[in-house]
């Protein structure tokens, strides 16, 4: 069963009857939209809520109250992991365990441990990158609620949505769905868990 | 005195995606190649071709392994024959795919969006069969992992100041930080390809790949820090790559090799080789899969504006080897510059010379940077000519060195040239079947130039209470 709001909005009940239900979800058109929309949510004193986009939009993660970013101090501590235990590694095999003289010359000659110092520094540094940002964001993460909802399906093509987290304390079903309803969206569907 | 006001003047340049287009058009148009356009028999005929090249590499590796390096035309002196030369052209083609998704992604021109995707395949594929020839050119391939430290029975360690030891650390994080800086830009787009795919096996296969993601804006917050910190590790990853391999040629003492002009010459030749290669293949593709509002006029122009810049900068190159031929007052530097102009390879040389510095001048001209026809043909002749620059300094400068009694001459093989046909047929057959598996073009982040996937500040601002 529907209801409709003025701006016909299509306001969907819960599919199942007393089922939990991990959020609700909002739907709009325009990256404008959804940006003013996380405003008014976080302002309103939500503080569990997440935005999707078919793109990054500079500010959405701010305006929904997210600011700390942990992926380049992954980044910088992987970088000095590589770079000293290579020049570690070198240093222990052209000193130590596997000493080789050439011409005479010093055997730890570090000009020439310059090169791989570097490139693993680029390795581990990268590779920290990468795991660090998926890692930080819990993927891979092939089943998410989110996903329950059919329209979502767009989120990776031309529409953007806003959830508010049932865990959020101002949560309420009745309450959150009337004000997602204000924010004159597209539609709004309860998330089911 | 008046005051004069700025007036702007209007981009009159082709933009660099054909208006008209919203977040939908650009989606359906490119993930639909992948999703929804058949097979062409012309897409089959080809195929069949390149595959059978690819095929005609697998045997000669096969012969090689049964029969050793004696089936290629190395000797003494010339023992760096058609691998190195091959290896040094083919990585010198993936570099400009870093450039354009690296480096230019810092200098943030958006040109780059539509053409990094398969310029950053380009690189991995090229990358793959560069990385064939130092591990044939070993003679014992199977050995090839003694190259890396680890603890042994043999009680045995790599020398770490060998510029060769150096390149196998270069090459192997080149290939690894190309294929995660790929892998991360293609996430999204792969989630576009899972929620359209209406196969649900192509589901799964792409729903597994995209490994969940969703858009939220915590992780594009995250991943553009991620993207951001990527691309300023390959940067300089990219410029060191080509000088460690320069490395292995300067700090020999053969003349023709011991310069110190090496790097940069190398790091230049190696982008304009990629450029050329990048236009060899978006011309053809652009046409054949409908894309010119993507890859648009604009990027042709500006890829030859590049090529036409590391252009003279390998020009330069060139003549600083002959100046310091001359200038060096060395004998051997002198005897070096006669033999390339008057030696027996002195028609590779003359043919680098015209194909390398001479032909690719008319890009000056307007007119050849904006005909697909010539713009092909011109980095068809940039591609032979790179190969012919990796041949003179190959195999010419160690087929005469100091003394009279070691000269040799270098005659490739029909193994030599199969073998190196074969990496083009590779090449091109992961080429293949990249376009038809992959989106070619970031989806999401030609999205990003549309005007409307920018949101105002004032937007923002007028609903703060």
């Amino acid at each position: 069963m529907s209801m409709t709001t003025s701006r016909d909005v299509t306001v969907y009940e819960s599919p199942i009857e007393g089922s939990p239900s991990y959020g609700m979800m909002a739907e709009f058109d325009s990256a404008e939209e959804l940006m003013a929309a996380a405003h008014k949510t976080h302002d309103a004193g939500y503080q569990k809520l997440d935005a999707y986009s078919p793109f990054p939009i500079e500010g959405l993660a701010e305006a929904i109250g997210f600011h700390k970013n942990r992926v380049s101090l992954v980044v910088l501590i992987g970088g000095m992991i590589g770079g000293i235990s290579a020049l570690a590694l070198q240093y222990w095999v052209a000193v130590i365990t596997y000493p080789t003289n050439v011409g005479g010359r010093p055997y730890f000659s570090w000009p020439s441990f310059i090169i791989i110092t570097f490139e693993l520094t680029i390795l581990f540094g990268g590779l920290s990158a990468v795991i660090g940002m998926l890692g930080l964001n819990g993927l891979p993460m092939p089943y998410h609620p989110v996903f329950n909802v059919p329209a979502f399906a767009k989120a990776t093509e031309n529409k953007f949505f806003l959830v508010v987290f049932s865990s959020d304390p101002n949560y309420d079903a009745a309450r959150t769905k009337a004000f997602l309803a204000s924010l004159s969206p597209r539609m709004v569907a309860e998330v089911p868990s | 005195m008046a005051t004069q006001t700025q007036i702007p003047a209007p981009d009159r340049r082709v933009p660099v995606i054909a208006p008209g287009h919203t977040f939908s058009t650009i989606t359906d148009k490119i993930s639909n190649i992948v999703l929804k356009r058949p097979i062409s028999l012309g897409w089959i005929f080809g195929f069949l071709i390149v595959f059978s090249m690819m095929n005609v590499l697998m045997m000669c590796l096969g012969y090689l392994f049964v029969k050793g390096t004696g089936i290629w035309g190395i000797n003494i002196p010339i023992g760096w024959g058609f691998a190195i030369v091959n290896f040094v052209w083919w990585i010198g083609i993936g570099h400009a795919g870093t450039l354009i998704s690296a480096i230019l992604a810092l200098l943030r021109q958006t040109w780059r969006n539509s053409i990094n995707r398969f310029a950053e395949a380009m690189t991995l594929f090229a990358v793959a069969c560069a990385g064939i020839f130092p591990l044939v050119h070993t003679g014992r391939p199977w050995l090839a992992y003694w190259l890396f430290p680890y603890p042994n029975t043999m009680n045995y360690w790599p020398n770490f100041r060998s510029p060769l030891v150096w390149d196998v650390f270069a090459v192997s994080t080149y290939l690894t930080i190309s294929l995660v800086f790929w892998f991360i830009g293609l996430i999204p787009d792969l989630a576009t390809l899972r929620d359209r795919a209406e196969n649900p096996l192509l589901q799964k296969i792409y729903g597994l790949f995209a490994m969940g993601w969703r858009g939220s804006a915590r992780h594009w917050h995250r991943y553009e820090s991620a993207y951001l910190l990527l691309a300023g590790l390959a940067t300089p990853l990219v410029l060191s790559v080509h000088t460690v391999v320069s490395f292995d040629f300067a700090v020999g003492i053969v003349p023709g090799w011991h310069t110190t002009i090496f790097p940069p010459y190398f790091v230049a030749g190696a982008i304009y080789s990629g450029f050329a290669m990048v236009l060899c293949l978006a011309i053809p593709i652009r046409s054949i899969y409908g894309l010119k509002d993507f890859i648009t006029e604009r990027h042709l122009e500006t890829s030859a504006k590049v090529m036409l810049a590391t252009g003279l900068i390998v020009a330069y190159g060139y003549f600083m080897e002959g100046f310091m031929g001359w200038y060096s007052g060395s004998q051997f530097d002198s005897f070096l510059l006669w033999n390339r102009f008057h030696g027996p390879y002195k028609w590779c040389y003359l043919g680098l010379l015209a194909s390398n510095i001479l032909i690719p001048q008319v890009l000056w001209l307007k007119k050849f940077r904006v005909s697909t026809g010539w713009l092909w043909l011109i980095s068809f002749v940039v591609l032979v000519g790179m190969w012919l620059e990796r041949f003179i300094i190959v195999i010419v400068s160690l087929s005469r060195d100091f003394v009279n009694s070691s000269f040799g001459m270098y005659y490739p093989t029909k193994w030599d040239w199969m073998t190196f046909a074969g990496t083009i047929g590779m090449f091109l057959t992961f080429m293949w079947l990249f376009v038809r598996v992959l989106p070619m073009i970031s989806v999401f982040e030609l999205r990003m130039l549309l005007p409307e996937a920018h949101v105002h500040e004032n937007a923002a601002e007028e609903v703060k209470p």
